[in-house]
């Protein structure tokens, strides 16, 4: 079975191969047969692909241990789940899963973009189809899944059970959607770069694939900051890891990408920079992939090391970069540049964003590289741990979020600070009464937490108040702010849902980072000890017994006022196969709180525990769902929608340049 | 034309304040927050001053991990020339054993015990964390080939 999966592999390959070489040729010559065959090319390799990867996914729910990759990363005990999501949880089968994505992408272009003219779809898709070369020769030649193994095992070794979580269901694949969806971003300025011609319908073009990406990126960012929250049991939510990071920086630059987009598509405008930065978001996702994939890095993520594969991927890297900034520098000049615009304007207001955005970006490059880079350069090991992200992104995102809600009031070519900052006014009062509550309840030391909340308010409010203004709420009869808002384009809900998400987010960030409590203390069994509140009651420890795994189990319960919260399990879990333990927190969340214990080892009589009250931390994550939803709501707009019939006199752009 | 300029006067000074000030941001946080990597037979050699933040790292020494009554650990770390005492308040990683790789964070306390703020031990038992490999390198107690230091 596994054979037919690793020959449609090896057909996936040259389906790409020839989807990457022959419509180039095509669009050059205005070969209409030489350009039709990328659409073809690109459904057959996502089929082929597909195929592939099912066979894998066969392999492994079947426990069949003559394959090499099933055998090294499963056994016959793990719950079916797990050997469904154990597919990408190594490196060779998580590359399956980037393929079969890239492939996606690819094919989700030949069918929606059935309108843009032929040379443009033929580059996007050829450039599509080499991304998929190089990868897809990555996996044969370096990384192959489809191994057999001679003769085959009685049984597999197991997945590693820190992994064995349904976090690891759905963050990887979310998190490649967003990485590899930028992709088409990279082929859509590539394509353009070749074509020599950038307009304001080639962003229109971009946005939905790049708001796909960024969703995806968002959603999976914030799974894994959630995974790795209640998986790992230190109660934090982000560690500055190399790894989070990698992700992260795609992020910071697609974030950029889109807004920067939004400028070029209404007022023509920043179109080298907007090129230039597709390029980078998606150079970004490589990197990403290269610090992963490479075992460059020793990190909680870091699953398998071997320099072959890091430096076939380096010279990916090389390639992908440096060729499409060579493309970049002979070609951008060439562009034309848009209509001026004063500093404070939309557009100054969306510079000022994408220059913040790349230039935080640029601290965490530097923080997560420099050390790599001294190491490799034969200086010392040295670590930089988040107190350096603290000092230097932090610092930057302030102007950032103090901008959010003014920038999105600010006419375009020319903008009223001084009329937009009054208009604003029940803003800043919400966040000056903030801030002085905060004050008034924790003092001098909570100066930095006030303005946090005071900031979070600050954009919360200031987008509402914005979105308010838009439908006239209050100011006309209810019934007609409805009608108004049924009118509103869905980029403006969008907007607003995408900005409060934001401050939802810097909500939480603050409660949970300057109000968490902590508690360390050895417990014996029916002690109590008072948590921010709540009394903490420790029930003792018994031993239960799970699927695939023996666990010690502490039970605590929790009480507010003598009157019954609730009942929290943490457990200390061994997995006899891996020969591995984890901690399994017991957290119990609501809205305004999560209470996070995790049981610790024996000591004398009692039980090393660590007890946490996480104010608001849920918000984080609930603040990035609402972001999302801001992209799902803007991808709907029909005016993005792919197909639908552009005005005449803006959509021949792009066809004339033939 | 003259309007474009000034356009991009504006734009350009704006990218060079905030490429300035995330520059100084960004050595005024390396200079301070970058920690050192050191092994025991180099702290030994007195090479770290006290308070300054460095990780260590090594073996758990065995026999050496005791639970003490406010609920951290005291436990020593070798690179079986040298060892320190570290103690950590916290819960230790689920890897965390005696003859185990580990990387600690934290400081020198006047005592001359090491305070850590942070322990690490790798997730996968076969492997071993770089930075003590390189330490049981130095103290010429490693061998290549098993990937695994000697009995």
């Amino acid at each position: 079975m596994i054979e037919y999966g690793h020959f449609a592999l090896a057909l996936a390959l040259a389906t790409a191969l020839v989807q990457g070489v022959v419509p180039l040729w095509g669009a050059a010559r205005r070969d209409r047969a030489a350009m039709a065959l990328a659409p073809q090319a690109a459904v057959a390799q996502f089929l082929l692909l597909t195929f592939a990867f099912a066979t894998l996914i066969h392999a492994h729910l079947t426990d069949d241990f003559s394959v090499r990759n099933v055998f090294e990363n499963s056994h016959s005990t793990k719950p079916l789940i797990y050997k469904f999501a154990g597919v990408w949880g190594n490196h060779e089968g998580s590359l399956v899963l980037w393929v079969w994505i890239l492939a996606l992408f690819g094919a989700g272009v030949a069918v929606f973009a059935r309108e843009l003219p032929a040379t443009f779809t033929a580059r996007v898709l050829a450039i599509q189809g080499l991304i998929g070369v190089g990868f897809l020769s990555f996996m044969l030649f370096t990384s192959n899944a489809f191994e057999r193994l001679d003769p085959p095992a009685a049984d597999g070794r197991g997945l590693n059970p820190i992994l064995q979580d349904p976090g690891l269901a759905m963050h990887p694949p979310m998190l490649y959607l967003g990485y590899v969806g930028f992709s088409t971003a990279y082929s859509f300025a590539m394509a353009a770069l070749i074509e020599g011609r950038v307009d304001p319908s080639w962003a229109r073009w971009l946005r939905p694939w790049v708001l796909a990406a960024w969703i995806a990126l968002t959603l999976g960012i914030a799974l894994g900051s959630w995974w790795a929250y209640y998986e790992l049991g230190w109660g934090g939510w982000w560690f500055w890891d190399p790894v989070e990071n990698a992700s992260f920086m795609p992020w910071l630059a697609g974030t950029a990408l889109l807004h920067s987009a939004i400028v070029l598509e209404k007022r023509n405008t920043l179109k080298n920079w907007t090129i230039l930065l597709a390029i980078l978001t998606f150079a970004l996702s490589l990197l990403g992939t290269f610090l992963v994939r490479s075992g460059v890095l020793t990190s909680v993520h870091a699953f398998a090391s071997d320099p072959a594969r890091g430096i076939y991927i380096l010279a990916l890297l090389t390639v992908a970069v440096g060729g499409s900034l060579l493309l970049y520098a002979w070609r951008a000049p060439q562009m034309q540049s848009g209509p001026v615009f004063a500093p404070i304007s939309r557009e100054g207001a969306l510079v000022f964003n994408n220059l913040l955005l790349a230039v935080a970006c640029g601290t965490v490059f530097l923080g997560t590289l420099y050390p790599l880079g001294l190491e490799a350069l034969g200086g010392p090991k040295i670590s930089v741990g988040p107190p350096y992200f603290d000092r230097t992104f932090v610092p930057l995102m302030i102007p950032l979020l103090i901008a959010v809600p003014i920038g999105a009031m600010l006419a375009w070519k020319r903008g009223d600070l001084p009329g937009v900052l009054a208009r604003l006014k029940l803003a800043l009062a919400a966040a000056a009464a903030t801030l002085a509550l905060t004050l008034a309840l924790g003092g001098a030391r909570a100066l930095l937490a006030g303005f946090g909340f005071a900031l979070a308010i600050w954009i919360v409010v200031g987008s509402l108040v914005e979105y308010a203004e838009r439908i006239a709420f209050l100011r006309v009869p209810l019934i007609r702010s409805w009608q108004r808002l049924r009118g509103l384009p869905r980029a403006a809900t969008a907007m607003t849902l995408a900005h409060v998400g934001l401050g939802l987010m810097v909500l939480g960030m603050t409660a949970s980072s300057a109000g968490r409590v902590e508690r360390i203390l050895v417990m014996r069994p029916g002690e109590t000890v008072a948590l921010a509140g709540y009394e903490v009651r420790f029930d003792g420890v018994r031993k239960v017994r799970g699927p695939n795994y023996v666990a010690e189990r502490a039970d605590f319960t929790v009480t507010r006022e003598e009157r019954p919260v609730t009942v929290i399990h943490s457990e200390r879990r061994f997995f006899p196969v891996e020969q591995r333990a984890t901690t399994e927190a017991g957290i119990a969340t609501n809205l305004l709180r999560d209470l996070y214990f995790v049981l610790g080892e024996r000591s004398g009589d009692g039980w090393t525990v660590r007890l946490y009250y996480n104010p608001l931390v849920v918000w984080i994550w609930g603040g990035a769902v609402v972001m999302a939803l801001g992209g799902l709501v803007s991808l709907t707009d029909r005016r993005l929608r792919v197909g639908v019939p552009r005005p005449a006199a803006r959509g021949v752009a792009l066809e004339g340049a033939d | 034309m003259r309007f474009r300029k000034r356009q991009r006067l504006v734009l350009l000074l704006l990218a060079l304040i905030l490429l300035g000030g995330a520059t100084a941001l960004v050595l005024a946080a390396l200079s301070e927050n970058i920690a050192f990597f050191v092994t025991p037979s180099e702290l030994a050699a007195g090479k770290v001053e006290p308070g300054k933040r460095f990780r260590i790292g090594g073996l758990v020494a065995e026999g050496s991990v005791e639970h003490l009554p406010d609920g951290s650990v005291r436990f020593a770390i070798t690179d079986t020339r040298n060892r320190v005492t570290v103690v950590y308040r916290g819960i230790l990683p689920d890897l965390f054993r005696e003859g185990q790789g580990v990387v600690a964070l934290g400081a020198l306390a006047a005592d001359g015990t090491f305070r850590a703020s942070e322990v690490l031990a790798k997730h996968d038992e076969r492997y071993m964390p770089p930075e003590v490999a390189e330490a049981l390198k130095k103290a010429g107690y490693w061998q290549e080939k098993g990937g695994k230091a000697g009995p």
